[in-house]
């Protein structure tokens, strides 16, 4: 037996939707494996990580929770990937993001009214906008490749971060630790369901879902996006430019990463800590392929990657799993998709089995053409 | 005498479609065999198959009496069987000779090759310096590379697919002389094209195939080219109504002193181009492939705007300095050369393609929504009109065949009722059908009122359409000649590069060969 590959007459629309849970399962298995062979207990972790919390009505919430600022996040890297924009950089826009909000917070800090919060979202969305504008500059201006300077300025973002909590935004009285004040109560974003983590991020992350879906299917603009994703050439035949993409793609994506920023800020964290990054910007881009960039996939995906944030804490824990384990995990499952996704255009045939039916049939055509 | 080569019920099936269906004929020594059929004939299939590409699923093919198995084209070379493709594969920044080397299975010392290099040439008069680079080269000069790559395997049968699609007038005249003294050699030749007055003037006996099958097989020398191209899409040629008699208005579309520089490192500069087109009117521009004409429509239709200077005025509106949008908006339509990707989202339904290009003129997008039930029967009513074979509005342009992709795209941008059409290339790789078809609809659209231009390297197309034709050359466009006066043999000389009428004829490959060595 001797497997092939065999191009499809056209991509298949049934492997468009099975290829992310064969990347899911994939994981699964193989990640069960590989932890089984460096001497844990592999098939616990799986367990731990994936099963258990969906068995936890508990821990419903902390997946929601974490849930929604990768669902924003990635709905708006969505936007981008459509149209071959590569922005590797919604961490840094995310941590931006939040910076921006907490200093709306810091300088309101002694106010009251219901504006505050607002106020601190709008200046949050911006913070990730003007962040991703560095980039989109210098795409459009200079060609520079969005990949690598979206994805170097998340450091400088870090450093950012590092300096003003340890610096000029330290808490006077916290210790010595490097955060800031907590915030207010008008600067805490309220939870949607009393006595439980849900807070408002969760039913906006709902609410963006739609709206982008909206972007995409009936707007000129989303049509730009999915022009210039399939084919640059025709988008310039249909008077669409490059830069006006490339800036929309961006401050879309930054802008959404800078909400999911300071919506973290203002809600789970409620003050800003160097732990602020936990990697929700490259893991975000691991929900939107595993959605499909649509726009309702990628709240599914979202649920799938909380997951292994919320089970990865319990993993560590109760099986002392390395924390690095989370990370093997996601790679892992982007690294599935990617490969499962060539079943989309291609299919596994059976060389040995192929061959000897062309042989089979062989004298039956002869026949037939004998016959006619 | 025993044929060069025999094929025996040749059968190929590819998923979904039988592309060879018992394919038997063969060649004999010294012939020169003309395999003849519209696109999707299945000829390349057979041709790979002969080469070596790919395997028959059942069938047999004699070589000098022998059966050949054909695994690889490495085992068709070794046999005796060389081939020059349409596309040809040869590296821009390298010399004549390198290309030569890389091509081989097992080059010899750099000297040797030289001079078995240098033979070839000689004896078949061919005119290439083997020390230039190829991206200096004309198309014809580059055809020649590959040519001498197939000789120095020194072949009893050379395949050539499509040779003359780039070549000038002139250029096709060269070649013939070097098939015909390879033939008088003993060499067999297997002639790809549908071209059909070549086939008449170069070939012995043709094969005509339809629809995966071997429909006929004649002496090109006693049938017309009407009767062969009958026989090649199964049914009758309709003539073009209308073409004569039309009246021609006022001017409706000027372009002056055009300039644009070309994108490095190989793009073609235009140069100085002046033009104008009247209602009524179809203005042909002919030339060898990559003298400007993708640079001339992208400068036109607004795609490529860097670095331009000169006036392009519609109707006595200035749009120059105006984008795509805006240009279609003053009643400036284009179809590229490229129908899939460019023309076209492959991707994309054709009502979504609709949206592409006559979102404007159409009014399939308001306030920045898109308006998709209009788009859908937009799209419905050019699939009726020009009668596009597909599942409907919401078929994948990729699903279509590129004929009938073609007539939809040509039907959507006719049916937006432009001022000025621009067309390159309208029945490239099309079948007979739809290139009749589409022509008609140039016609029509001319004798409506509209202003065409016709970007083309079909020499027959422009001449049976266009009232004035000039010929663009390194972008360069020459002056407007009427169609009545032109001559042939004046249009081949100015494709070859040859400007102005006093220079001898023998001047363009003459240039080409002292260039370097002077």
């Amino acid at each position: 037996m001797v497997l092939r590959l065999e191009a499809r007459r056209e991509p298949s629309t049934l492997m468009v939707f099975a290829s992310p849970a064969i990347a899911v399962v994939t994981t699964l298995v193989v990640g069960a494996a590989l932890f089984t062979l460096l001497g844990y207990d592999g098939i616990g972790a799986v367990m731990k990580i994936f099963v258990e919390p969906l068995f936890n009505p508990y821990r419903w919430q902390d997946l929601l929770v974490k849930a929604a600022p990768l669902a924003m996040i990635a709905l708006g890297l969505s936007i981008g990937f459509r149209a071959n924009v590569w922005n590797i950089g919604a961490e840094g826009q995310y941590v931006v993001g939040g910076l921006a909000g907490t200093g709306v917070a810091l300088l309101t800090y002694e106010m009251s009214g219901y504006w505050i919060l607002p106020a601190m979202i709008l200046a949050g969305i911006l913070g990730g906008m003007a962040y991703a504008a560095v980039p989109a500059v210098l795409k459009t201006r200079f060609s520079v490749n969005e990949i690598l300077s979206s994805l170097m300025l998340n450091y400088v973002a870090l450093q950012l971060l590092y300096y003003l909590t340890r610096g000029p935004w330290k808490d006077p009285e916290g210790f010595n630790f490097p955060q800031t004040v907590l915030f207010t109560d008008w600067q805490t974003l309220p939870k949607v369901v009393p006595g439980t983590l849900i807070h408002l991020g969760v039913p906006i992350a709902g609410v963006l879902a739609l709206v982008i879906w909206f972007l995409v299917v009936r707007t000129v603009a989303g049509f730009q996006m999915r022009v210039f994703g399939m084919a640059p050439m025709a988008a310039r035949y249909g008077g669409f430019q490059e830069s006006r993409t490339v800036w929309t793609a961006m401050l879309i994506g930054g802008g959404l990463a800078g909400l999911a920023g300071v919506l973290e800020a203002a809600g789970p964290f409620g003050q800003m800590t160097p732990g602020f990054p936990t990697g929700y910007g490259y893991t975000a881009i691991i929900v939107a392929f595993l959605g499909r960039l649509h726009p309702f996939g990628i709240l599914m995906a979202a649920l799938v990657l909380a997951l292994t944030y919320v089970g990865g804490e319990s993993a560590q824990t109760a099986i002392r799993l390395p924390s690095a384990a989370v990370g093997v995990f996601q790679a892992m499952m982007l690294f599935f998709l990617l490969a499962a996704d060539v079943l989309v255009r291609y299919r596994v045939v059976n060389r040995t089995t192929a061959r000897s039916q062309r042989v089979s049939s062989e004298p039956a055509t002869r026949n037939t053409e004998r016959a006619a | 005498m025993l044929p060069r080569i025999e094929l025996l019920g040749i059968t190929k099936r590819f998923p979904g479609v039988l592309a060879n269906d018992a394919i038997s004929f063969a060649v004999q020594p010294g012939e020169i065999h003309a395999l003849l059929g519209e696109n999707g004939a299945g000829k390349s299939t057979l041709v790979k198959i002969i080469y070596g590409v790919l395997q028959a699923d059942s069938g047999q093919i004699t070589f000098d009496g022998r059966e050949a198995q054909v695994g690889s084209p490495r085992e068709a070379r070794a046999l005796g069987i060389g081939m020059v493709f349409q596309h040809f594969s040869l590296f821009e920044a390298m010399t004549v000779l390198e290309n030569i080397a890389l091509g081989m299975d097992h080059p010899p010392a750099r000297r040797q090759l030289e001079a078995e290099v240098r033979r070839v040439l000689d004896s078949y008069n061919l005119a290439l310096d083997p020390h230039r680079d190829v991206h200096t080269l004309s198309v014809g000069e580059r055809q020649r590379i590959e040519i001498v790559r197939a000789l120095l395997q020194k072949p009893k049968l050379l395949i050539m697919d499509e040779p003359t699609s780039v070549l000038t007038p002139q250029e096709v005249e060269e070649l013939f002389k070097t098939l015909r003294q390879l033939a008088s050699e003993g060499c067999s030749i297997l002639y790809i094209s549908h071209k059909l007055e070549e086939i008449k003037a170069l070939c012995d006996r043709a094969t005509i195939m339809r629809g995966g099958r071997v429909v006929a097989t004649c002496d090109p020398a006693k049938e017309t080219a009407r009767s062969m191209a009958e026989m090649m899409i199964g049914g009758n040629l309709k003539d073009i109504e209308g073409r004569d008699g039309r009246t021609v208005g006022q001017v409706r579309f000027t372009v002056e002193n055009l300039s644009v520089p070309g994108e490095p490192p190989f793009g073609t500069s235009l140069n100085d181009i002046s033009f104008e087109v009247s209602a009524g009117e179809i203005f042909g521009i002919a030339g060898v492939a990559g003298n400007g004409q993708n640079e001339l429509l992208a400068a036109l239709s607004g795609e490529q705007r860097r670095g331009m200077r000169g006036r392009i005025v519609i109707d006595g509106r200035d749009i120059t300095d105006t984008g795509v949008t805006g240009r279609r908006r003053a009643g400036l339509s284009s179809v590229p050369e490229e129908r899939n990707g460019h023309a076209a989202v492959p991707g994309m339904s054709l009502a979504e393609n609709a949206i592409l290009s006559a979102r404007t003129r159409k009014a399939l997008a308001a306030k920045g929504l898109l308006r998709r039930s209009a788009a859908r029967e937009f799209a419905s009513s050019v699939i009726s009109a020009f009668s596009v074979k597909a599942t409907g509005a919401r078929g994948m342009a990729g699903s279509l065949s590129g004929g009938n992709l073609q007539k939809y795209v040509m039907g959507r941008e006719i049916m937006q009722e432009p001022a000025v059409l621009l067309v390159a290339q309208p029945t490239w790789g099309v079948d007979a059908g739809a290139a009749s078809f589409i022509r008609q609809a140039m016609v029509d659209l001319a004798a409506s009122g509209s202003a065409i231009v016709l970007i083309s390297q079909d020499l027959d197309e422009l001449l049976a359409l266009s009232d004035r034709i000039a010929v663009i050359n390194e972008g360069h466009l020459s002056a407007a000649m009427d169609i009545a006066t032109v001559s042939i043999e004046e249009l081949g000389l100015l494709m070859g590069g040859v400007h102005g009428k006093k220079k001898p004829a023998s001047a363009a490959p003459a240039e080409g060969i002292t260039h370097h060595g002077a």
